[in-house]
């Protein structure tokens, strides 16, 4: 908790309950004080936020920081870092690290490494699996009681429809706890390296179809409704996951969705210049997809934009496509991107980006317990971010905040950026830059 | 042209019609006594090969050396990347010896691509994984421009077999259709690529339906590893089904050709006697790869007045 006073003065306040021109009070990491021309206490700091939105510190479901094993990808540091500048106060990252987040003093160590930092609540998620093998449950029980609550062998799907039905079963007794599938069937994206469609075929390159997605959230959405579970579709691609989730959701089903914004904007056309930025899994699908896409935010059946952060060093991109790892940075331009190619454009309104990416995927991983984006009110956590919606600038990967620069972005020109994000009170970036 | 990726890089049927032409000229330097023009003295011309394939490799070395190029070779059997080294690193260390061009065969697709951002050479893409073979479409056009030319416009042709998982297929399509040729894919349903958006074909699954109107019978070479993805039942069926057998050949008309970018799988895609017989393309697709690679060597790196 920081100590003294921090006064956001002058902008607009925009979170659940609504959107009013109010400044921010922050004493000692709560929320202290919300008023109209408010005077700075002595001795305070005083942030502007002219012309800006004051909003809820953003929450990111999936994140890959690599800690340990592929320090040389990212670490918690560089990627808690990234994450403070695109506006996150909590981010969830994935549990397939070198060893796997399957027991708990790695976990314990990642939070501890996080807490020293205090760049942002990093939460890890916990293995559903051994070893993410996907065949013997993971100590669930104990990462739970370490605060785990998302859990998911990301990275990898957990195949085995027995398995995954014993873990709903097993996780219902986790009030909170969530099973969060990469869903993709293993069989039938064997040996596939992007989208199975027109592209794939003109390419040459072997597809990961649609279907893969499809039918394991067909499946899982069958064992949650069985089992009284909670699910989570990681990074949902296609059309045909969207329209299960949204029958499943008008059914009573307890399932919540995410999608990226690479796959809210980008189509598989990025790969036909054999670039391996663009690789990724779940990979980019076509246009079709992409309008589903937006219309389940819309409508609120996908919950949550998150980036599925996936930093890779050059040496592994700078590599033919079909030998290249899958995945692309995303956890620092995820807002400015969503801004400018959804908001500018006025497929979203702001309020609902802020919902995807605030107070909905706080609740989809119980974050909301620990203050994530709550409404801006005296009493409550200052985890916040101030928007700077008429900044412009241009992705440089080699200036991103990340280890690595495998930014699918890079060149493009974005409206739109975080000016100051105040994790526990402490502004961890103030004017575009960290402190810390 | 500063490389060769891909057919598209020819430009439209004009662009290719003009690589066939310098082909012809270049037949004429092969026929000689000394088959050879001083050319591309002083270049030199490094082969990069990722996948062992002793044809390709010799046929583009051949065409260098009668240009009067200097050659190197590059295998991954006896190379550095047996140690690790990265493509990246292997081409800035060829690049680091000062040369002119390099000619890459990978089983990656779009691996030349990669190697083109990565050097200031001219690279010719000598097959990449399932993407493109262009030069063995200039060749294969080239071979039948000789026999059917010199328009084939109208000229159908069928390619059978394993097109989902062909180079010479997707350079060969583009090739043959910017010439003006009606293409028709045949094969099981599950060698086919899954989409075909654009492409400029029609498809069909029986191949005797399609033979009698045929005017090139194109045949892919099967590899028995798509058995195992359950791609297909076992090689006997498959040449039962969709082989150019002795029975079939001899229901096609008769100044039908066949052709074949080999190697050839005798009695599985190809009977031996088909592949032996007078309408058969095959060697003489050999031949003419040489000279067709010296067309290309020539437009990358030559001067651009005569080479005489």
């Amino acid at each position: 908790m920081s100590d003294g006073e921090v006064l956001l003065r002058g902008g607009r306040v925009i979170d659940e309950t609504g959107e009013r021109q109010v400044d921010v009070r922050v004493v000692d990491g709560v929320v202290a004080e919300i008023g109209t021309s408010l005077t700075p206490g002595a001795g305070a700091t005083l942030l502007d936020a002219e012309g800006c939105v004051v909003a809820p510190g953003l929450v990111d479901l999936q994140v890959h920081f690599r800690e340990p094993g592929r320090e040389d990808s990212e670490t918690i540091e560089t990627g808690a870092r990234a994450a403070a500048l695109g506006g996150c106060t909590a981010v969830v990252c994935m549990p397939n690290t070198e060893p796997p987040l399957d027991d708990g003093a790695v976990v314990q160590s990642v939070l501890e490494r996080a807490r020293a930092l205090g760049l942002c609540d990093v939460r890890p998620a916990g293995c559903i699996t051994k070893g993410r093998r996907g065949e013997e449950l993971a100590p669930m029980g104990e990462l739970y009681d370490l605060g785990v609550r998302v859990f998911t062998d990301d990275g990898d799907c957990v195949a085995d429809a027995s398995v995954m039905r014993r873990a709903f079963e097993y996780t219902s007794a986790l009030a909170g706890a969530v099973l969060a599938q990469h869903a993709e069937d293993p069989a039938l994206v064997r040996g596939g390296h992007m989208h199975e469609g027109a592209w794939s075929a003109r390419l040459g390159i072997t597809g990961r179809p649609a279907e893969a997605e499809s039918s394991i959230v067909a499946r899982d959405l069958a064992l949650a409704r069985r089992t009284g579970g909670r699910y989570h579709v990681l990074h949902m691609s296609c059309a045909a996951s969207a329209a299960l989730v949204r029958a499943a959701k008008a059914d009573g089903v307890r399932v919540t969705a995410e999608c990226t914004p690479q796959h809210l904007v980008l189509t598989d056309e990025a790969c036909g210049g054999f670039d391996p930025v663009f690789k990724m899994n779940p990979p980019l699908r076509e246009q079709a997809d992409v309008d589903a896409l937006r219309a389940a935010v819309i409508d609120g059946t996908i919950d949550a934009i998150a980036t599925d952060h996936a930093p890779h060093p050059p040496e592994t991109k700078d590599v033919p496509f079909e030998d290249a790892p899958p995945g692309m940075l995303g956890v620092e331009t995820a807002l400015a991107v969503v801004l400018t190619t959804l908001v500018d454009t006025g497929v979203l309104t702001l309020t609902q980006v802020l919902a995807a990416m605030s107070w909905q995927p706080a609740r989809v991983a119980g974050l909301d317990a620990r203050g994530h984006g709550a409404p801006i009110m005296a009493g409550r956590p200052a985890h916040l971010c101030v928007i700077d919606p008429a900044h412009q600038w241009v992705v440089d990967g080699t200036r991103l905040a990340s280890r690595s620069r495998n930014t699918p972005w890079e060149g493009w020109k974005l409206t739109g950026k975080v000016r100051h994000t105040l994790y526990a009170g402490t502004p961890v970036v103030r004017d575009y830059e960290a402190t810390k | 042209m500063k490389h060769l990726l891909s057919v598209d890089d020819l430009g439209p049927r004009s662009g290719i019609e003009a690589m066939l032409d310098l082909t012809e000229s270049f037949v004429e330097v092969t026929q000689r006594d000394i088959p050879k023009v001083p050319a591309l003295r002083g270049k030199t011309v490094v082969s990069l090969f990722y996948e062992e394939s002793t044809r390709t490799r010799l046929s583009f070395e051949t065409a260098a050396k009668r240009l009067g190029s200097d050659t190197m070779t590059f295998t991954v059997g006896t190379s550095s990347v047996k140690k690790g080294e990265s493509l990246l690193d292997t081409v800035q260390t060829i690049e680091a010896m000062g040369i002119d061009a390099i000619v890459v065969r990978h089983s990656s697709a779009g691996a030349p691509h990669r190697v083109a951002s990565w050097t200031s050479a001219g690279v010719v893409n000598a097959g990449d994984g399932c993407h493109e073979h262009p030069t063995q479409a200039l060749l294969d056009a080239f071979t039948l421009r000789r026999h059917r030319g010199p328009s084939l416009d109208g000229c159908r042709v069928a390619i059978v077999g394993d097109v989902k998982h062909s180079r010479v297929a997707r350079s060969n399509i583009k090739a043959f259709d910017a010439l003006g040729c009606e293409l028709t894919l045949v094969g099981p349903p599950t060698l086919m690529p899954e989409r075909l958006d654009g492409w400029p074909v029609r498809v069909a699954y029986d191949l005797d339906e399609v033979l009698p109107d045929i005017d090139v019978v194109y045949l892919l070479r099967i590899q028995h590893e798509r058995i195992g993805e359950a791609l297909f039942p076992s090689i006997r069926e498959y040449a039962r089904r969709w082989g150019l057998t002795v029975e079939r050949a001899a229901r096609l008309k008769p100044d039908t050709f066949v052709m074949h970018p080999g190697p050839m799988n005798r009695g599985v895609e190809i009977a031996g006697v088909v592949a032996d017989s007078a309408r058969s393309l095959v060697t003489e697709q050999v031949t003419n790869g040489v000279a067709v690679r010296m067309a290309v060597l020539w437009t990358l790196l030559g001067s651009g007045g005569p080479f005489v």
